[in-house]
């Protein structure tokens, strides 16, 4: 918890009396779920409440002849069993592409499949009952005729020739390419002193969020609207989506989020299974619920990271960086995943390769392949882990071969804090980073000296420490260049409405949402900074597109920089009509007023002049009072998005302390640091524990975790007893610093930092078990998840 | 396939509760299904991520993995009797304070389990923390503040213990 001692001086546009920003507020909505009074979706009953199984795909690739649905049909307490061919006529098929991304394609998907089922887990058909048990029984009664189709699997040979075209319509199997060249990269590599050239492998993997995804879906035929209960990132959206496909005006659709049992991206995506819950509530005129149990998550759930990446790097004697590049393989599922597509991953990837470091020359080539796997999308830190992981471990190899402290070769190579604003050799444009900041910083918090002496001085006695590091970069706050321009209705602004009730506490309804990140803290926090109130007497409401401002939802590390920046703007607006009115009760001029602490205050000595509940019970119940023509607006609602920069990007630098057993090929994580920049810190303890659980994230992802498939396409171990996840017992404590660049694009200044910890934590252990393994003559591990075998067979002990 | 029920008597958050429940029902699925007690959650079914454990005759337990027919007899508590009876207040304002939950659907579980530990008296070390919170899966928070809250209560449990010594 080193952080006070990293907060910013004084913000002067923040600096009102008693606010909130910098300070760990505890989040208000804690209380509830301590206590278990949370409301997931997978808690939501209504009443005529079906709910819904789906009889799944057993085979990759499978055309289907026939299904048989008379004995299911029969079973107790079924109330419909609905194919695919029959859902289609409730909700039209949609097609996930953006056309930002040039080339992208991909093939119409069904809520339930048609004729074809493209991998194992698609959904063929429903059976709706009145308890999940019923539906679960009857499923076992549908018979369906499948003739096997052959599966592609391999992303290596998807393109070939002699490859089956999964989609006959697109041509090929290719998804999407692209391919970027900057400087002359040639050159830079034939006349640098050395060059490393190696493989980069990691395993497909997903977002296990705790709750499963879950929906409740209720058309009412008398007001033909439809509210749907989902546990999702993005309830607009969402709204958009349902209205869209069913048919409806988006202002017959109600998209409610309550409690949402984790998302880390996975709930953002458009899933066919909750589309056609949404249909099947349409069709059948009642709620239906479906909540997926823990093998439909690992069939079902967005995939990510499957990507494979030659790499090379070249450098001279002196550290300094000559070239990058990259070809990534990346294979994403049958279908480009609607509405954000499957091409993002591998882009940001190419866009980020690099990012940290002046260096100039940079070749990449990334292509997205279809295959018979469940699908691959944008699951936290979209590309990040992959470019970092790249990037840092050529830096290191790269150091390594020339002899060079890792630390060092950073410093000869990251771009200078002085040299902002600067655009990277792939073109993004940094407003203000801090690399070398940072990395001091982190220097000095980790005691670097200390424990490399300590590491020398334990291989003299037989134990293996390694120490690994990644800088990194991180895409926050994104404005329309991410989706909007690609034409998909996924909101880049977002806002916030404060009101003032009748006792003088603040209602705020904001736009984005909370799936535990504390963006309700962080919302409160801000209102009751601008307005001038304590933040016991402000209530946040999201997740709700009847009574929410339009907005984006939480994704992308966008809640506390965009949506906090709507909540700030909409406090000082609230801030200023209440002071008007005020101003016309007191006989004083509303710039000789303030609020302080919910009271209404003389701002040059702060004496009191007019309580809020006063001022509301006046407004409210007595406006004969008030002088004639005042005409009081107790409610402003403001929205923002970033106009100057496409992006907020964030930087920092992350390090690994670990213990490699040579004989067993078990790693100890020892200690885990994270020096990270992400503008204003509105809450300390928030932005900490954002990056410690994307530490971890990004731990499992280099040691455990990996969605493992056979050539036939069938996932292997699809539970959670064989997908292994971090547990308490083998993660270490993780040591967090910051230093603060604010964003001038904002009043605020807050960029995102939702994502910083799993963007580095891969490169960093990989580096460190590296780095253990050196000295024993390791070949570089590069394949991840580093699993005891792997490391063996590095050593040569296997 | 037809569900073969059986008549079940137990005591769940000091309440007598008799039921006709199907043999095949988990205990977690009774108790969010039939009694409505929608705290304990439902991870993996299969007794691995821990978001169902309840308190079953003073013993924690998976409620994915025990039957209710075979809890026939027995004293259950979940979080919401452990709530209201105020058992669990320090810890939960432990965790709270220190943010040891993000979206809190494996907290019912995670302060079960502690209180677990915590009951064993003493201020076991943070591995001893780690390890035996081990079956108890979080995704948002990295453990890092599980670890402390739970720490932090047990330092102040056993100074409030050794203060009470005449």
């Amino acid at each position: 918890m080193k952080i006070s001692d990293d907060s910013p001086p004084v913000l002067t546009a923040l600096d009102r009396p008693n606010s909130y920003i910098g300070r760990s507020v505890p989040r208000p909505n804690l209380h509830r779920l301590t206590q278990g009074r949370g409301q997931y979706v997978s808690d939501v009953t209504l009443p005529r409440m079906a709910h819904v199984a789906y009889v799944r795909s057993p085979h990759a690739h499978a055309e289907i002849k026939s299904i048989a649905t008379n004995a299911a049909k029969k079973a107790p307490g079924v109330i419909a069993v609905v194919t695919g061919a029959e859902l289609a006529k409730v909700m039209t098929p949609w097609v996930g592409v953006l056309t930002h991304l040039k080339g992208l394609k991909s093939a119409p998907q069904y809520p339930i499949a048609v004729e074809r089922a493209c991998w194992q887990g698609e959904a063929v058909c429903a059976i709706v009952a009145r308890t999940r048990a019923q539906a679960e029984d009857a499923a076992e009664l549908i018979d369906i005729a499948y003739r096997p189709l052959p599966a592609v699997t391999d992303a290596e040979t998807a393109l070939d020739a002699a490859t089956p075209t999964i989609h006959a319509s697109l041509g090929d199997n290719l998804c999407f390419e692209r391919k970027l060249e900057v400087g002359a990269p040639d050159k830079a590599f034939a006349e640098a002193d050395a060059v490393v050239e190696t493989t980069f492998v990691f395993g497909r993997h997903t977002g296990v969020t705790t709750e499963p995804r879950a929906v409740v879906a209720d058309w009412n035929e008398g007001e033909r609207r439809l509210t749907v209960y989902q546990a999702t990132q993005a309830p607009h959206m969402m709204q958009n989506l349902f209205a869209k496909h069913l048919d409806l005006a988006e202002h017959q659709v109600r998209v409610l989020t309550k409690d949402v049992g984790g998302s880390f991206g996975i709930k953002v995506h458009t899933y066919a299974d909750e589309m056609a819950t949404v249909a099947l509530s349409k069709l059948l005129k009642r709620p239906v619920k479906f909540v997926a149990d823990r093998i439909e998550s690992f069939v079902t759930d967005i995939h990510a990271r499957d990507h494979r990446i030659k790499a090379k790097i070249g450098v001279n004697k002196d550290g300094s960086i000559a070239a990058f590049e990259i070809d990534d393989l990346t294979g994403i599922g049958p279908y480009s995943v609607y509405p954000r597509t499957s091409g993002i991953e591998a882009n940001q990837v190419v866009n980020l390769i690099g990012g940290p470091y002046t260096c100039g020359n940079y070749r990449a080539r990334a292509r997205v392949v279809f295959q018979n796997k469940n699908v691959m999308c944008q699951y936290r830190a979209v590309g990040h882990p992959i470019a970092v992981a790249v990037t840092e471990g050529l830096v290191e190899l790269a150091a390594a071969k020339i002899g060079m402290d890792p630390l060092e070769i950073r410093r000869r190579n990251l771009i200078a804090d002085e040299a902002y604003p600067y655009t990277s050799a792939a073109g993004l444009k940094f407003e203000k980073l801090s690399h070398h900041e940072s990395l001091a910083h982190l220097d000095s918090l980790m005691n670097y000296a200390a424990l490399r002496a300590e590491q020398k001085k334990l291989r003299e006695k037989g134990v293996y420490r390694g120490l690994g590091f990644a800088s990194f970069i991180e895409v926050t706050n994104p404005s329309a260049a991410f989706y909007g321009v690609g034409g998909a209705r996924i909101s880049s602004q977002d806002g916030a409405t404060v009101k003032l009730d009748a006792q003088g506490a603040l209602i705020v309804a904001s736009g984005v949402s909370e799936q535990g990140q504390g963006a309700e803290s962080v919302i409160a926090q801000c209102v009751a900074s601008a307005f001038g109130i304590g933040i016991d007497r402000v209530r946040v409401t999201m997740g709700d597109t009847d009574n929410t401002p339009y907005g984006g939802g939480t994704w992308a590390s966008r809640a506390a920089g965009i949506g906090g920046e709507a909540a700030w703007q909409a406090g000082k607006a609230l801030r200023a009509n209440v002071l008007a009115v005020a101003a016309s009760v007191l006989q004083a001029k509303p710039e000789a007023l303030d609020i302080r602490s919910g009271v209404v205050v003389d701002a040059a000595n702060g004496a009191e002049r007019l309580p809020l509940e006063e001022l509301a019970r006046i407004v409210y119940f007595r406006p004969d009072t008030l002088p004639a023509g005042i005409q009081p607006e107790l409610i402003a609602t403001r929205h923002y998005v970033p106009r100057a920069w496409p992006f907020a990007f964030t930087n920092g630098v992350q390090a690994s302390y670990l213990e490699v057993d040579p004989d067993t090929g078990f790693v100890k994580l020892l200690k885990h640091w994270c020096v990270e920049d992400c503008g204003t810190i509105i809450n300390p303890q928030l932005v900490d524990e954002q990056i410690r659980g994307g530490v971890v994230q990004g731990i499992g992802a280099a040691l455990f975790e990996q969605c493992l498939y056979d050539e036939r396409g069938q996932m292997l171990n699809g539970n959670m007893a064989d997908y292994l996840v971090p547990m308490a017992a083998e993660m270490p404590d993780i040591e967090c610093g910051h230093v603060v660049s604010p964003t001038a694009d904002s009043e605020l200044g807050a960029k995102g930092a939702g994502e910083a910890g799993t963007a580095g934590a891969p490169a960093c252990v990989m580096n460190a078990i590296n780095d253990a393994l050196r000295p024993l003559g390791a070949q570089p591990l590069t394949d991840m998840p580093f699993t005891p075998g792997k490391i063996l067979r590095a050593l040569g002990k296997v | 396939m037809t569900a073969q029920s059986l008549d079940i008597s137990l005591t769940v958050n000091g309440d007598a509760v008799s039921d006709r429940v199907e043999a095949r029902k988990t205990l977690v699925d009774f108790l969010r299904e039939d009694l409505a007690l929608t705290g304990s959650h439902v991870g993996c079914e299969h007794g691995v991520c821990g978001a169902c454990t309840v308190r079953v005759d003073g013993e924690i337990v998976r409620g994915c993995l025990m039957l209710a027919v075979q809890c026939d007899g027995a004293t259950v508590q979940t979080i919401e009797g452990l709530s209201d009876s105020g058992e669990l207040a320090d810890l939960q304002a432990a965790f709270e304070q220190r943010n040891a939950l993000q979206c809190g659907y494996c907290t019912p579980g995670m302060l079960a389990a502690a209180q677990d530990l915590l009951r064993k008296g003493g201020v076991p070390s943070r591995d001893a923390i780690r390890e035996h919170i081990s079956g108890n899966y979080c995704r948002c928070t990295g453990y890092h503040a599980i670890v402390d809250a739970i720490e932090a209560v047990a330092q102040e449990r056993t100074k409030v213990r050794a203060g009470d010594k005449p």
